[in-house]
């Protein structure tokens, strides 16, 4: 794998950082399996793009693609809260509707971003390649979403928001109001995907109706292969799975593909992400056979 | 104070299914009083405390808590006033989170919850100072999860739990039955303890005749969602468990059957 490819892995593992985080959320802190991500990436990355072609500051178009991502994850939440329809399908039915709207919102399936400013022009030219100032950039911006999650994942409104996955009964006992966490959070999940979604339309310089294809699967590879590396006992230790989780996902991805002795193709992509997928899932299952043998 | 003024709840109303769970009880209840609750199974025990928890909403009555109408307020609006522990010790906490963030959980219940860390440092020195009156030392396990901890364990820290904030009532739903007979001894010494000292107002429904009477000041029996026997003072102290068996066996009609045995104990 040559340099500016594992540099590249870095950079979507990072985007795809952003996901993660929003998946751990979602799924894993309030027990919500949430597909509306598979929208809502592509919808930050839609909003983010024809703002930016409109004028707009790119900083700006990324933090209005944070509230579409949140105010599709108040769709989901209504549908399941208010209207009581299962989580999965409240979700899936956000999900579709999104792809709808996503094209609306850009009209047509997809906007190029050349030769306009984004988040990164300011960065580049100070000595450092382009393709190693894009994942220097992602990276702070990682550790910011990730210490602003995990503070608020450990103060009294966080912890509500975590009994509420936990045990939803115990929450209501203790006056936790388990609705309104679920309206929170699957916000807050989805905000954070759109970021991603935005951050991966200013680094690629496009916005496609279908990249949100998978985003689900990409998300939670990258929270399970930080499970199983890292444990899930601490808040940081977990939330720092999902971004190492996500880097070396994609890194795994490249090598994979990269390979000729494997004799894979670009095309294999989602096969090999179900592989992996699956292999973190079964790992520690295996570790503990070996272990007990 | 608690004041139940006339409480019926219907479940499944209009339905092939419908029960009626609570016909008409009222019942008031003292500042500071312990009350014990007994009865068979469908007799309306759970269906009253969830009146009183806000799980149960009733089709017609009213429910007062200390100086408020709470009737219609849903569980987690009226938790400020009432403090609970279940019978199913993997009910009433988080089994998933340690023990010192379910105490900051139950620290702030009922109350506003903000940006403040849950566990800062003074918060982290009460709940070990709570937890080691307990004398269990999990003063020494305050980061494991409370799904590692026994039952009796689970449901000594959840009592610990329902003391870390202010209430106006204390509800206790069976809970001992899921409990070993040492360990539910010490976890019924521990509720007596700390009753005693708060003053709390009290209801504990339990499936025991014997601690029934033993523990409390104030008996009520529930039959078919009505109240049957209602006895404090002499008249309960005269009372044996023998006693209690036979008001129970004219209320069922005679049959002596294995509902019966189950709460003789």
């Amino acid at each position: 794998m040559s340099q500016i490819a594992l540099w590249g892995a870095v950079e979507l593992g990072l985007v795809y950082a952003f996901v993660a985080l929003g998946v751990y959320l979602a799924f894993r802190v309030l027990d919500f399996p949430d597909l509306t991500v598979d929208g809502t990436f592509p919808l930050g990355a839609a909003v983010t793009a024809v703002l930016i072609m409109a004028g707009a500051n790119p900083w700006l178009a990324a933090a209005v693609a944070m509230l579409a991502g949140a105010l599709a994850g108040l769709v989901t939440a209504t549908l399941n809260v208010r209207f009581k329809i299962l989580n999965l399908l409240a979700s899936i039915l956000t999900m579709i509707a999104l792809f709808s709207v996503n094209l609306r919102v850009m009209g047509r399936p997809n906007v190029a971003l050349l030769s306009v400013d984004t988040m990164l022009t300011p960065f580049y030219g100070h000595g450092l390649r382009d393709f190693m100032v894009r994942p220097m950039f992602l990276f702070v911006l990682a550790i910011v979403a990730l210490v602003v999650v995990w503070r608020y994942l450990e103060s009294d409104a966080g912890l509500a928001m975590r009994a509420t996955g936990a045990n939803a009964r115990m929450a209501r006992a203790q006056g936790i109001n388990t609705d309104r966490q679920i309206y929170l959070g699957i916000a807050l999940s989805n905000a954070l995907v759109a970021l991603g979604g935005a951050l991966f339309a200013q680094t690629n310089g496009f916005a496609d109706v279908t990249s949100g294809v998978g985003t689900i699967v990409v998300g939670l590879a990258a929270v399970i292969i930080g499970e199983t590396l890292f444990g899930t006992r601490r808040i940081l230790i977990a939330l720092i799975g999902c971004v190492v989780g996500s880097i070396l996902y994609r890194i795994a991805i490249q090598l994979a593909l990269s390979s000729d002795s494997l004799g894979l193709q670009a095309s294999d992509l989602n096969l090999v992400t179900a592989v992996l997928v699956t292999f973190a899932l079964v790992l520690p299952r295996l570790k503990r056979g070996v272990l007990s043998s | 104070m608690i004041a139940l003024d006339n409480i019926h709840v219907v479940f499944g109303r209009g339905t092939p299914l419908e029960k009626k769970a609570l016909s008409g009880v009222s019942l008031t209840i003292k500042e500071g009083a312990f009350t014990t609750v007994i009865g068979s199974n469908g007799a309306g025990k759970s269906t009253l405390l969830g009146v009183l928890a806000g799980d149960v909403i009733p089709t017609e009555g009213s429910v007062r808590i200390g100086d408020a109408d709470v009737t219609r307020l849903p569980t987690a609006a009226r938790a400020g006033r009432v403090a609970r522990v279940f019978q199913d010790p993997l009910a009433g906490s988080c089994g998933a989170l340690s023990i010192e963030e379910n105490l900051a959980l139950a620290h702030k219940r009922g109350g506003r919850r903000g940006l403040k860390l849950a566990l800062g440092h003074s918060r982290r020195k009460l709940f070990r100072e709570r937890i080691a009156e307990l004398d269990l030392g999990l003063e020494n396990r305050m980061t494991d999860r409370m799904a590692m901890l026994s039952g009796g364990q689970r449901q000594a820290v959840s009592l610990v739990m329902a003391m870390m904030a202010g209430c106006d009532v204390l509800l206790l739903d069976e809970h001992t039955a899921a409990l070993d007979p040492g360990m539910a001894e010490f976890v019924m010494k521990l509720t007596e303890k700390i009753v005693g000292a708060k003053k709390l107002t009290t209801l504990m429904v339990t499936h025991s005749m014997r601690q029934a009477l033993d523990y409390g000041d104030r008996t009520i029996m529930l039959h078919g969602g009505e109240i049957v026997l209602d006895v404090e003072g002499n008249n309960r102290r005269n009372l044996d468990v023998e006693d209690l068996i036979d008001m129970f066996r004219r209320v069922r009609g005679q049959t002596l059957d294995d509902d019966e045995l189950l709460i003789a104990e």
